[in-house]
Formats: C-alpha cells, sequence, structure tokens
C-alpha cells in the first residue's frame, strides 16, 4: 500500500489507541510502536480460544498452541531469511543481547580478547559487554562517530583487528537516526575473524532484514518496535554457532534428558528457551509482521522519508533549533534535536499540554549525548505510518510557542 | 477519554520565575553547601546556605535544570531564610507542590524536588 496523506489517516483507524486517546500526535515511535487491532486480536484469540503450554502437552488444545508457535517462529525466520531453528524467542532486544554476552565466551577463539563497539550505541549493546569485558578480562574499543552522525569507517578498520572477539553495533541509532552501513561492518569484522553481531532494534521497521545478506553472526530485534507486543524480542543466530554455544538459562523445555546430576540439551532453537514461553507473544508479533508486510516496510520507509524531509525543513523555522540526525538519504525516520537552553524534559512536557508525545532525554544512550555535548539529552521526534504532515505543522508551531514563551 | 492532559505546571508565575530567578548566584561564606545531580535529565543544582544558630540567615542556589527544577529552587531558598535548620528535614513532597502553587504531574516530581534533596543534604 503506497502510503500519502488519505492512505495514512486509514492506517490510524487500525490502531485502538487514537480512539481512546483523541487528539493524540503520537510521534514517539522509536520508543515503541503503536499496536493495530489485528495483533490485539490475534492475541485475544489466542487466549480465547487455543491457550494451553506448549511442548508438553499431549491433547488437541496444545497441538493447537504448538503449531502456533512454531508457525509464529517460521513466520519470523522468513522475514529476515534465516531458519527456524535460527530463531530464538526473548524478552527483547536487550535480552538477546545479554544472552550473547553471557554464552559467547564459550566460542571465543583463542588469543582473541577485544569487544568492539561504536560511540552511537544503546545502553543495551553496551553494558553487557562492558560486564562481559570484566568479568573475562578482555577489553573495550570504541569506533568512532563521525560529526555528519555516521560511523568513523576509517577508526573501525584501526579498531577492528586479529584481536577481536566480538563485533557488536547499532543498525539504526536510536537517538540520531542515522542508517548505519552495517554491511560493511560485518565485512571488516569478517575479514579479521570477529563474531558479528547487529542490534536492528530500531531498524526492522522500516529496513529490510536479510541476514543471509548481512552476513552477519547474530543479530537481535524487539516485537515491540514494529506493531507488535511488548514483552517478546529476537534473537537470530547462525546455526553452527548457536549448536556450539552453552545455553543461557536452564530449566524445563530446553533439554532432552535430566538426571539427578547431569543434563543432556534440547536441539535448537528450544535449547535456548527454558519455562514457559510467551506463545501470545510470538502468535502476536508474527500477526504484527504480517500487518507491516501488507503495508510494505518500503511503502513505510518511503512515507517516513517525506515526514523527514519535511520536518527537516519545517523545523527550521523554529529560532534556536540544532539538529542532531543526519541528512534524509541517511535518516530512517528519527529527529534529535535542541532548543536553545530550554530543557528536553521542559519541552516534552509543554507539547504534552497539546496532545503532542515526544521523546526527551538522554535516550537510553548517554555516551553519545555526552559526545554531542548535550548532558541534558535531547528532545526526539520519530515516525511511523500513520503520521501526517499536518502533525508535523502543529509540532512545529507548538515549538514556536515553547520558544516564545521559554526562550532567551 | 481524552489524551491532552491541560497541564498547569507552566502558569505565568512559574515562567516569570524561571526567567528571573530569585536567590540566584553564590554566598560569600555558606556554612553548608551540596550539589545535587539528576543524572536521567542532567539537572544539577547546587544549594547553599549560610546558618547561625540553628537558624538559616540566608540561602542561594546556583547550576542549572529544567524549569520546574529552578523555580523550585528559587522558592525553596526563599522559604529557607529564617527557618530552623532541624525543620528542614521535615519538609516533604508537599511542601515542594505548595511552593510551586501549580500542578505537578508524577514524572515531574523529581525535577521539582532536586533542590529540596540538595538543601536537605547539606544540612545533614
Amino acid at each position: 500500500m503506497i502510503i500519502n496523506n488519505k492512505t495514512a489517516k486509514k492506517i490510524k483507524q487500525d490502531f485502538p489507541i487514537f480512539k481512546n486517546n483523541k487528539g493524540l500526535i503520537y510521534l514517539d515511535n522509536s520508543a515503541t510502536s503503536q499496536k493495530p487491532k489485528q495483533v490485539i486480536k490475534a492475541m485475544t484469540d489466542f487466549y480465547e480460544k487455543n491457550n494451553s503450554n506448549v511442548g508438553r502437552g499431549l491433547y488437541l488444545l496444545s497441538e493447537k498452541a504448538m503449531e502456533e508457535y512454531d508457525n509464529a517462529r517460521k513466520t519470523v525466520a522468513e522475514f529476515i531469511n534465516s531458519s527456524s531453528n535460527e530463531i530464538i524467542f526473548t524478552r527483547n532486544t536487550t535480552e538477546s543481547l545479554n544472552l550473547l554476552s553471557y554464552v559467547l565466551a564459550s566460542i571465543i577463539p583463542e588469543g582473541r580478547d577485544e569487544i568492539v563497539l561504536t560511540e552511537m550505541e544503546h545502553h543495551s549493546n553496551l553494558i553487557p559487554w562492558q560486564q562481559l569485558a570484566k568479568r573475562n578480562k578482555m577489553k573495550l574499543k570504541i569506533i568512532k562517530m563521525k560529526n555528519d552522525f555516521t560511523f568513523d569507517m576509517e577508526d573501525a578498520e584501526q579498531k577492528i583487528t586479529d584481536k577481536t572477539a566480538i563485533l557488536s553495533f547499532m543498525h539504526v541509532s536510536n537517538v540520531t537516526g542515522t542508517i548505519n552501513d552495517v554491511k560493511e561492518l560485518v565485512n571488516l569484522g569478517k575479514e579479521k575473524g570477529a563474531i558479528t553481531i547487529i542490534d536492528s532494534a530500531q531498524a526492522v521497521s522500516s529496513i529490510k532484514i536479510d541476514v543471509k545478506d548481512l552476513g552477519c553472526d547474530f543479530l537481535a530485534f524487539s516485537s515491540h518496535k514494529i506493531f507488535g507486543p511488548m514483552g517478546i524480542g529476537v534473537l537470530y543466530g547462525k546455526k553452527e554457532l548457536l549448536e556450539k554455544m552453552l545455553p543461557f538459562t536452564f530449566g524445563g523445555g530446553m533439554i532432552k534428558r535430566v538426571e539427578l546430576g547431569n543434563a543432556e540439551w534440547a536441539d535448537l532453537p528450544e535449547k535456548f528457551e527454558s519455562g514457559t514461553q510467551n506463545i501470545a507473544g510470538a502468535v502476536g508479533l508474527a500477526e504484527a509482521i504480517r500487518y507491516l508486510e501488507k503495508i510494505g516496510q518500503e511503502n513505510i520507509s518511503g512515507w517516513e522519508k517525506q515526514l523527514t524531509k519535511y520536518a527537516l525543513e519545517k523545523l527550521k523555522e523554529v529560532p534556536q533549533i540544532k539538529i542532531y540526525s543526519p541528512v534524509l538519504e541517511k535518516n530512517a525516520g528519527i529527529i534529535s534535536f535542541s532548543l536553545g537552553r530550554i530543557h528536553p524534559h521542559d519541552v516534552a512536557a509543554l507539547l504534552d499540554e497539546k496532545g503532542i508525545a515526544i521523546r526527551a532525554g538522554h535516550c537510553c544512550a548517554m555516551p553519545l549525548m555526552k559526545r554531542l555535548g548535550l548532558v541534558q539529552g535531547v528532545s526526539r521526534i520519530s515516525f511511523s505510518a500513520f503520521n501526517t504532515f499536518k502533525e508535523i505543522d502543529n509540532l512545529v508551531d507548538v515549538l514556536k510557542e515553547i520558544e516564545a514563551k521559554l526562550g532567551d | 477519554m481524552e489524551t491532552i492532559r491541560h497541564n498547569e505546571a507552566y502558569k505565568k508565575h512559574i515562567i516569570e520565575l524561571w526567567k528571573n530567578p530569585k536567590n540566584f548566584g553564590n554566598l560569600i561564606s555558606p556554612t553548608h553547601e551540596l550539589t545535587e545531580h539528576n543524572s536521567i535529565c542532567g539537572d544539577e543544582i547546587t544549594v547553599q546556605i549560610r546558618a547561625k544558630d540553628g537558624k538559616i540567615e540566608d540561602a542561594k542556589f546556583s547550576g542549572s535544570g529544567c524549569v520546574l527544577s529552578v523555580v523550585s529552587a528559587s522558592l525553596l531558598t526563599d522559604k529557607l531564610k529564617g527557618m530552623k535548620t532541624k525543620d528542614v528535614k521535615k519538609l516533604g513532597k508537599e511542601d515542594v507542590k505548595k511552593l510551586l502553587n501549580t500542578k505537578i504531574h508524577s514524572s515531574r516530581m523529581k525535577c521539582a524536588c532536586l533542590p529540596l534533596e540538595a538543601a536537605k543534604k547539606a544540612l545533614k
């Protein structure tokens, strides 16, 4: 579906949140996406029609639930061009990355003790690695960001070496909206024999992911940023690596055989999914993927580009505004800005008075804020399929009012 | 249901104080001083107090923050003057709300209470 002002409004009708919050202008889609009624219905249907535990019941209901869970995994696998046994369900991107940080050590080749990240990382792709580095006496190396908000590839070439054990970086920055050249970075890592990990949390809603084409070893994303429910996320991993790795959590569902003193692990993907899983979440995620594919990621990104182009131009009308996002070609529909000495929290609170929801603060990227010289953080807007040009006009009008009210 | 909450936090008296806060600056010889940070929003407020015989003679603040933390600091330092130091610890959220005389939403209470936290810790 090609999105324009008319179809965007039609898409908006799929989201009950707007019926229940009249006048809401939601420009915080990067924090979490709103949920279409199709996704909510799929989850309600599961609970009302097929609810039971999976992998252990021998009755019809349990088989139905198992089938739904398997199908959901298949949908996710096809969505990113992988196989079902390479898809591990987790709680979210953060848990996917934490899982890796706990079990990767067992497959790191000897003589490699460096973890390479970038200045742009969300805390979820920084702190787990800081902790691994502390636990295993490894060294953290950070690839710099250039002033145009893209990775410094020359610096990357310097920092990725034969000592690099792990190279982990974000696909799209949740602060600047930069679409990173992930394929090039993966190639740099692979040339040096590093384990490559992509945090695609912010990318999946508008960028088609093909893990075979990207060539990465692991990739993580969350359901809640792509119209799916909260509490379920995905870790993709290459089969041969997942097979070599030890499980992350232990208990029911992840074993083949247990004796009092020992246990044997289940095959993939169950090996990494202990305890009762979030079946309804997986069902909701699968429906969200179908919803996303029905509109088309390319159509969503096309529309977001139009909105971003308009907003980047329109925002210039606000005195004292400073933008912290790259040029349109490299932007995934996220714009961060500061407004003179006005605190981002005041900006957000005053926009809230007019029913406009934006993110304000450090956006879980304190080191990046420091790099940008912004102790108080930024104000951030992020688009989705249902946003319109008129909403941007409203935003800019209110920003001008705020500037007049609080500006110097 | 309605989304737009008619936020009353940014009333005229608040904006005026934000633009021209009272007691902003440094005391010449403070007896108590503390800087309180809110790492979440980068706010940093320093409260300075000069007390004699258990009574606060003067109070000032410096630093930077959002409207609510700055205005709260301005009003609080006014209130502190003349107070007994031992009574400061009795002040709480409700007193801050009363000082600001405006509606503070739960997500902003931390900003509004930052100066009081600084004053309490300074007098500990």
